[in-house]
């Protein structure tokens, strides 16, 4: 109990036996990172494949494991936690905490995750090779006909979900207990409100993917049969227990992101967020609407029609608050005095694209015409929009933005531009054009196509390595800005930044506000 | 080892466990119940009701509805299973009878049971099954063949615009499963 002011650990140990918000927030940021790059290689994977018609690199079945682990790594291994990471290093500096609150399961929140993914990962290398049904697993896929692997998978989903439950409640036990005096809750930075609703939507909803995957490992194993039609079971009612807790799980993607973009268009807009109020009510209106739209992913499961247009004005109604956010973001770059560097190109990119998948998300929110567009590449391109332009962008220019006040050292502006051109650039082409094929009828995770949608699909997959290959120059940018970028003394770092956590020093200290700072 | 400042941070850990334990119970006892409940009384999922107490009413002479016989084996099947007429011109109201035939090509004895689903799906209620050997599992020893009955009536509540009611069967080998269920016995 006595401890006090002391450096980090030495050596190995600091890592294994970390404790400290920051320490535990850097592995979690680049744990993410390496998950991004395994999660990018199977899309490169998948991108080659589909370069040109026909079956040329892999057989189909090795295709259907390549969809499958993509999506289960980008989002459980990269995007989930990346925010996580992000929120232990910002959200204790942000509201004028020492830490976190539960230091010690912290560290066991973040060490089950690696352990976790090299089991995920080493399903690769089993007999029947990895789960090949899609990130959705939707049974009998998943059960009836799965590989013997997906038992290692369950384990893993078990895991990974006991790891973000205990990681939600720390933040919730964090921003409730632990807040400088003055922090009120409608003083918080907008980063602190959304990961506080995401922490609630996350223990919300992760123990209904636990049970859906135990009720998977019973049907396997243990003779029931909840999804088993005959025992008297029903498939549908997996695409609805998965769905229940699917879809606020877009939104624990994507609430963050909404709260980093907040920080940072202010800081280069040179105004204050506008309509700040209206951000925190509109953030709380989608964290209760994810919870009543779930069915929007299978209408065409046969609901009846009533069930159609409930779950679809339910869902239109989600661009209400999801607008508000918008012109909330547009109003506070009007009339600023912006500047653009690396962050703010990121975040106005992610305005721009995050709202063109929200267009597209409109789309396919109504019944009549997500009939059409159902498990086709549009459904691709339009998550691929809201998650990678919208989660990874703005995480992207999150590192940006707070890499100089955690290391010190800022980052080469030229460079981070060129970054961030080779991506929008590289991301688009990879993504718009999959909406054309989609609506021209492309069906989503197979490996070969009619031979009309070769240009496009070609144009695709070009993007898709560009995209991916701007990522290397990311993690270049990131490690030469650490070992050899130019030092930073000022706290404030930005000129238009604002919030405690560019009041403490520049490289942030191991240890900041051990006496709470008073807000005023 | 609880400092008095740390305890309303484990008041709120408390809470929120509970909330976590709480969800996850809640998949079991009320979304998986609930769905079967809500399935089975708007009939939306094309499952057919129990057995079915024939009431005394009168036959709906104005109008016939077609009702088709559709037999499906699920994969890794083997057996033989087909109607014995694959459409009835039946009149609301009425009683009507056909049999389905099933032969088990094996040599070993296997058990198999049978799940009916309705198309139209809003047609389902209105479907009443007062005999079915989809009731039951079917034991078949091998290389025997059995005539499997059933009995139904149309309601005379059919919507007028459904003409055509089509009732598929899909065969389940459930062999292995009641074998576990007598093992664990």
């Amino acid at each position: 109990m006595g401890e006090h002011h002391h450096g980090p650990a030495k050596g190995l140990k600091r890592w294994i036996f970390a404790t400290n918000h920051k320490d535990i927030g850097t592995m979690y940021l680049w744990f993410s990172f390496a998950m991004f790059l395994l999660g990018g290689a199977f899309a490169m994977i998948i991108r080659a494949e589909l370069f040109q018609p026909g079956l040329q690199l892999v057989e189909p079945g090795f295709f259907n494991q390549m969809t499958t682990m993509h999506g289960l790594i980008m989002v459980f291994g990269a995007i989930m936690p990346s925010f996580v990471g992000l929120a232990n290093w910002m959200i204790p500096m942000m509201i004028g905490a020492p830490d976190m609150a539960l230091p010690r399961m912290n560290n066991l929140s973040f060490w089950i995750l690696p352990p976790t993914f090299l089991l995920l990962a080493s399903t690769l290398f089993m007999e029947g090779g990895a789960p090949a049904f899609g990130w959705t697993f939707y049974a009998p896929l998943s059960t009836t006909y799965a590989p013997p692997s997906v038992t290692f998978f369950i384990f893993a989903v078990h895991l990974l979900g006991l790891s973000s439950i205990m990681g939600s409640i720390n933040i919730v036990a964090t921003v409730w207990n632990l807040r400088a005096p003055g922090m009120t809750w409608m003083k918080m930075p907008l980063f602190v409100w959304t990961w506080f609703i995401t922490a609630y939507l996350l223990i919300a909803v992760m123990p209904v993917l636990a049970g859906a995957v135990t009720m998977m490992l019973m049907d396997i194993h243990f003779g029931t049969s909840f999804f088993s039609a005959a025992g008297g079971g029903d498939p549908v009612l997996f695409q609805h227990v998965f769905w229940f807790f699917g879809h606020p799980e877009v939104y624990i993607i994507i609430l963050p992101a909404f709260g980093v973009v907040s920080q940072i268009i202010p800081t280069f807009a040179r105004k204050p967020l506008f309509g700040y109020d209206s951000m925190v009510y509109a953030t709380a209106s989608i964290a209760f609407l994810s919870f009543i739209v779930w069915a929007h992913h299978m209408y065409t499961v046969g609901m009846p029609i009533a069930g159609e247009l409930f779950f679809m004005y339910a869902t239109l109604l989600i661009a209400v608050p999801t607008g508000v956010k918008v012109f909330n973001w547009i109003t506070t770059m009007w009339r600023g005095a912006m500047t653009f560097e690396t962050p703010m190109l990121f975040c106005i990119g992610f305005v721009v694209l995050f709202t063109l998948g929200g267009f597209t998300g409109v789309m396919l929110s109504m019944a009549p015409s997500d009939f059409q567009y159902h498990d086709s590449y549009f459904v691709v391109a339009h998550f691929h929009y809201v998650m990678v332009a919208g989660a990874v962008f703005s995480m992207t220019g999150a590192v940006y933005y707070w890499l100089p006040k955690w290391c010190g050292r800022m980052y080469s502006e030229p460079m981070g531009k060129i970054h961030f051109w080779i991506s929008f650039v590289g991301f688009n082409l990879a993504f718009f054009p999959q909406h054309f094929v989609g609506l021209a009828g492309m069906p989503r995770r197979i490996p070969d196509y009619a031979s009309q949608f070769a240009d496009f699909n070609m144009l695709s997959s070009v993007g898709a390595f560009i995209y991916g290959g701007s990522q290397i120059l990311f993690l270049y940018n990131v490690i030469s800005t650490i070992v050899a970028g130019k030092p930073v003394s000022d706290d404030k770092v930005w000129e238009g930044a604002e919030g405690l956590e560019w009041t403490v020093a520049t490289p942030a200290p191991f240890h900041t506000f051990a006496v709470p700072p008073r807000v005023k | 080892m609880l400092n008095a400042s740390d305890k309303p941070i484990f008041n709120t850990v408390a809470r929120l466990l509970v909330v976590a334990l709480a969800m996850f119970a809640f998949v079991f006892v009320v979304m998986v119940p609930l769905y079967n409940v809500l399935c089975d009384a708007l009939g939306i999922n094309g499952k057919t009701g129990g057995r079915y107490e024939a009431v005394a009413t009168r036959v709906d002479e104005s109008r016939l509805v077609t009702v088709q016989f559709v037999t499906t084996n699920n994969a890794g099947m083997p057996w033989e299973f087909k109607p014995s007429t694959t459409a009835m011109k039946v009149n609301p109201g009425a009683v009507n009878s056909t049999v389905f035939l099933a032969r088990n090509p094996l040599p070993q004895a296997m058990v198999a049971q049978a799940i009916p689903s309705i198309s139209p799906a809003r047609a389902a209620q209105y479907f009443h099954k007062t005999e079915c050997f989809c009731f039951n599992q079917q034991p078949l020893d091998g290389e025997t063949s059995a005539e499997l009955p059933l009995q139904f009536i149309v309601d005379q509540g059919l919507p007028r615009d459904i003409r055509t009611i089509t009732l598929s069967y899909t065969l389940f080998d459930v062999t292995d499963m009641v074998k576990g269920a007598v093992a664990t016995r």
